[in-house]
């Protein structure tokens, strides 16, 4: 397992270099219009021009440059943005790292218990109306748009029910956990809830095929022949082996979600997170910021797969040793 | 006679399927005994697993219909509450499913499904339960079983997942064994060593077995009364003397015929009963099921023939009189053998 | 006598394994080891011809078989199919030689996709290399079907809706789809009923015969293999110990294994004969572990000091036959 572990972590740091390169290749060293112009924005005068061929070094070897992007981005941390008059990209993006972490893996808890509740109490109630009305419930989680959802919400719980039910709803925007784990729950709450249901409306599904599934194995019916109880075969075997598909799953969305995947519930929310960043930097044209968000991004996505990549190993012997 | 261990009356399974119905057993009727030991052999898809499956109620298809009654020590288990049934088994009955491969849950270790059997049962510890296993796994032959028990299915071979099982079905020495196929997977040396252990729960702790098996032999080595199936109903049911030597269905006679010398000769081509099985979809059913491949087969093979016992002990369902039985055996066997 | 048609003599060498090693890492209380499943096994398959490969259970049969047609690759050697080595090839390279051999699998159910029918289990590996129109490919399946034994009601229905000797038989319909000239056959008649099984062999048979197939044949049923097989590979411990014609090696072991793994065959009627069974008694063979010198010597009655020291390695003996012994067992003892 250990060896497993340190394998995979080495497979990560190489993801991540690839990324790096790949992503100075792209912004760099497309040949055709000149770095500095893009980097620096439009309109941008001659001496901002001269400035940024300076500090990055156009002038010099490539891996020179590739070296001079690594270490303003992680070792002096001085990018700057020229759209925005100078201002310092680093912060901006490690302000907004923390708001879509909170968002998102707090929607992923909310997600996963709801989505493997469900799950399991659709394939236990295999037959009866539990399981029908259970996967009505999880279509319609799938089928509403977030953003419909979330204006619905905020229109329920900032003005329409304001006053009376929802009187508890801070307004929208983020608070840090240093304000205490109380007030950022509070705030975080009603978004988590919105992106979630969509979510745990997939998983539900999704579990429950597999959970169908596995109930058809041998090694379930095995389960039943050795006299143990049919919660405990649901449990310990039908669920347990379906949870590989499910993490495998959970992977590549909480990779996309910490990516800027959750745009749509930040805007909706008010949140300043990296998906928000990431759009409002597009807009402008900000070069430097995009080149933060995606390098920022990247390395986020990378280390949510190395720990699922550990999960799933944990959750699938078989997978321990290829 | 001692009240039997179980008693199976008008059995019958029957599957609803896009394309009709399948009948997979097809009202069967059978006792076992205390430390008896029955042979169930039969056709390929003639419904003997299935109506094992469900004496323990293990067939959980919606699209599944039981009909009958499975009394184990004088209860219904058709119809017990499931706790009850739960108390069954594992421990009073227990099972080794056909397929070995397929039968442990793939992400736990072979001492887990063993300690989990043990801890649904008996209240041990998880060290007591690991030691068990450690020893059952010894018994079973696994060699090094103290590191084997944290290996997990994939890591066995097919005939050491197959004593993973049968070790696990061991643990709580149960009082009825149902093998399916329980040496299938397994050469002959181990074979030997495993109905060996099958003996010893049945002469040290009264068992009775329910042994599905296609190999003749061991059926000839283990059972002391034998059971064959055709098309799920019984053909022929006896001691086993009777029926190994004297057997009365033609379906028995060809499947006699069938068996590759083991004498050391070889034969060209193997006889095989001719045509093809019947299937489990043929509504056809009010007349005997073999006819159609019987060479004896007359007009007065419809309606069904019972299964009627013709001297003590030994009962097939067949219309050719009795009297004359010995001597269509003999017709039947002589162009199998002389194939060879 | 032969049952099928005995290979020609000089036919082409279709398969050749060269030293065949495949060892599994394991993780065990005393730290990582491994299992040496095959242990270094040569030898040579011709055109038309069908090889038994018996043995104990674990001994790595199956796992030497995976190695054949490269569904593992194994740790060291090579694998030679038609005179070219499929161990180093590319998986593309691979693919178009996929056809010409294919593989029965040791347990039916675990092989076969769930969610798909029969008929569609029959005709994947006929789309996938595209083998003629949807009309030909499903007409071929049924084809197929039906010379396993089943008529078409049993075309629409899912692997966990048949017996285990029907899923058996499911699997030698895939196999035989894409008309290999190599066929790796595990275990395929071991959950058929007596007649059943002498259908499918009779079948295997005729293909050979039509087709020229070629066959590996594993099974632990060894009435069966010696009905099958031109020639008999007996393994131990992931090694070949003796190879040899069918009726010989089975009338007439040499080595002392196969001696007792002969004497252990369950007789039909136990009042009437009885022969001397051989009960291996000694340590369990163990791959993780294996003894020094000839692996069988552990349990072997007529194991010398010289057979816990010095490996004996396979060697043609008088009568052509090849046995891996310091002492074989003489001819005509048995
Ligand atoms: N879920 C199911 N749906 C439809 N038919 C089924 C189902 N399960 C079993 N059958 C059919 O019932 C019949 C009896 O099956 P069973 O498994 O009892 O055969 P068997 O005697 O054990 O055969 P084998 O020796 O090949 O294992 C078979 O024809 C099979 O196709
Ligand atoms: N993935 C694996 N990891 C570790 N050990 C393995 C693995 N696969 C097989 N083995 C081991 O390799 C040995 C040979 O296995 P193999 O399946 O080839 O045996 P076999 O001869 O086919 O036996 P059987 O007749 O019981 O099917 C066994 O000891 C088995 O435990
Ligand atoms: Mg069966
Ligand atoms: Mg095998």
């Amino acid at each position: 397992m250990w060896r497993f572990a340190g394998r995979r972590a080495l497979a990560a740091v190489l993801v991540l270099f690839a990324i790096s390169v790949m992503v100075f290749l792209i912004f760099f060293a497309t040949p055709g219009a000149d770095p500095a112009a893009r980097i620096a924005g439009r309109n941008a005068s001659q001496e901002t021009l001269a400035q940024v061929r300076a500090s990055f070094g156009f002038d010099k070897p490539m891996y020179m440059q590739y070296g001079l992007m690594m270490r303003h981005l992680f070792i002096d941390r001085d990018l700057t943005s020229f759209v925005n008059r100078g201002s310092q990209v680093i912060p901006q993006i490690t302000q907004a790292i923390p708001v879509t972490l909170s968002l998102v893996i707090g929607a992923a808890v909310i997600w996963m218990v709801l989505g493997i509740i469900m799950g399991v109490a659709a394939t236990a109630g295999r037959g009866t109306a539990v399981d029908p009305i259970i996967m009505v419930f999880g279509v319609i989680g799938v089928s509403l748009p977030v953003y419909w959802l979330g204006e619905v919400v905020n229109l329920i719980t900032q003005s329409r029910l304001h006053d009376s039910w929802f009187a508890w709803v801070p307004p929208l925007g983020y608070a840090p956990l240093s304000d205490g784990v109380g007030t950022w729950a509070l705030h975080l709450v009603l978004p988590w809830m919105t992106l979630a249901v969509l979510y745990a409306g997939i998983y539900a599904r999704v579990l429950r095929s597999e959970m169908v599934g596995a109930m058809n194995e041998d090694y379930v019916r095995m389960a039943r022949a050795k006299g143990i109880g049919e919660g405990r075969v649901l449990i310990r075997h039908a669920l347990r082996t379906s949870l590989i598909v499910i993490v495998s799953l959970f992977g590549l969305d909480f990779g996309a979600l910490i990516g800027g995947a959750a745009l749509l519930t930040e805007v909706v929310f008010g949140l300043q997170g990296v998906g928000k960043l990431t759009y409002d930097s597009l807009q402008n044209f900000d070069l430097p910021v995009i080149l933060g968000c995606v390098l920022y991004a990247a390395f986020f996505v990378v280390v949510a797969n190395f720990i699922v990549d550990l999960a799933y190993a944990w959750l699938d012997p078989r997978v321990r040793h290829v | 006679m001692s009240e039997p261990l179980l008693e199976v009356r008008n059995l019958r399974v029957s599957f609803r399927t896009r394309t009709g119905t399948v009948t997979a057993v097809d009202g069967i009727s059978f006792t076992v005994d205390p430390g008896e030991v029955v042979g169930l052999v039969g056709e390929s898809g003639s419904g003997k697993s299935v109506s094992m499956l469900t004496v323990l109620r293990l067939i959980d298809n919606p699209n599944c219909v039981i009909e009958g009654e499975v009394l184990f020590k004088g209860n219904d288990l058709l119809t017990m509450s499931d706790a009850d049934l739960r108390s069954i088994r594992g421990r009073e009955i227990a099972m080794i499913f056909q397929d070995p491969m397929t039968a442990l849950t793939p992400v736990y270790t072979a001492g887990w499904h063993i300690s989990e059997q043990i801890r649904a049962h008996e209240k041990v510890s998880k060290k007591a339960a690991n030691d068990r296993a450690i020893q059952l796994l010894t018994s079973v032959g696994i060699p090094n079983a103290e590191s084997r028990v944290n290996s997990y299915p994939h890591e066995f071979s097919g005939g050491m997942r197959q004593r993973v099982v049968i070790a696990m079905a061991l643990s709580c020495n149960p009082s009825l064994l149902i093998a399916d196929e329980p040496t299938t997977a397994l050469d002959v040396t181990i074979q030997a060593q495993i109905l060996e252990l099958l003996r010893d729960l049945q002469s040290e702790f009264g068992a009775s077995i329910v042994l599905i098996t296609h190999d003749m032999g061991v059926v000839s080595q283990m059972a002391n009364r034998v059971m064959v199936m055709y098309g799920g109903r019984l053909v022929e049911a006896g001691s086993r003397l009777d029926v190994m030597r004297e057997p009365a269905h033609p379906y028995t006679w060809g499947l006699m015929g069938s068996i590759p010398p083991t004498d050391g000769t070889r034969a060209v081509r193997l006889a095989a009963i001719p045509g093809a099985p019947i299937s489990p979809s043929d509504s056809d059913r009010d007349r005997c099921l073999f006819a159609p491949r019987c060479t004896f087969a007359t007009d007065s093979c419809r309606p069904q023939p019972g299964l009627i016992e013709h001297r003590p002990g030994h009962s097939d369902a067949c219309i050719i009189p009795f009297s004359e039985r010995a001597q269509r055996r003999t017709e039947a066997l002589a162009p199998m053998r002389a194939r060879t | 006598m032969t049952a099928s048609s005995p290979a020609e003599p000089n036919a082409p060498i279709l398969l050749e394994a060269r030293d065949v090693v495949k060892h599994f890492p394991i993780r065990t209380a005393q730290g990582r080891q491994q299992v040496r499943a095959v242990d270094g096994v040569s030898l040579k398959v011709r055109t038309g011809e069908t090889l038994g490969l018996v043995g104990e259970s674990g001994c790595g049969k199956s796992t030497f078989g995976r190695c054949l047609v490269k569904l593992i690759d194994p740790t060291s050697g090579s694998v030679l199919f038609d005179g070219e080595d499929i161990t180093h090839m590319s998986r593309r390279e691979l693919r178009s030689r996929r056809t010409g051999f294919q593989m029965i699998f040791q347990d039916p159910y675990a092989s076969l996709n769930p969610r798909r029918r029969a008929a569609a289990t029959v005709e994947e590996p006929m789309r996938t290399h595209g083998m003629g129109t949807d009309q030909e490919i499903r007409a071929r399946a049924i084809h197929l079907l039906q010379t396993v034994g089943f008529d078409e009601s049993y075309a629409n229905r899912y692997p966990h809706e048949f017996s285990g000797g029907q899923r058996q038989r499911l699997g030698i319909a895939r196999a035989l789809a894409l008309s290999p000239r190599l066929l790796i056959a595990d275990e395929p008649v071991s959950a058929l009923d007596v007649s059943i099984q002498a259908q499918v062999l009779n079948l295997l048979a005729d293909l050979q015969e039509e087709q020229k197939l070629t066959y590996v044949f594993i099974a632990h049923d060894l009435a069966v293999v010696h009905h099958i097989a031109d020639r008999i590979g007996v393994m131990y411990l992931g090694e070949l110990v003796e190879l040899g014609g069918s009726t010989e090696v089975y009338n007439n072991p040499r080595h002392p294994y196969t001696e007792a793994l002969l004497s252990a065959i369950p007789v039909i009627d136990t009042d009437t004969e009885v022969r001397e069974r051989i009960v291996l008694t000694g340590d369990l063979p163990n791959p993780i572990d294996k003894p020094s010198g000839c692996a069988f010597s552990p349990r072997c009655r007529y194991a010398q000091d010289i057979c816990r020291v010095e490996k004996p390695l396979l060697q043609i003996q008088l009568d052509g036959r090849e046995v891996a012994c310091h002492f074989p067992v003489a001819t005509g003892a048995k």
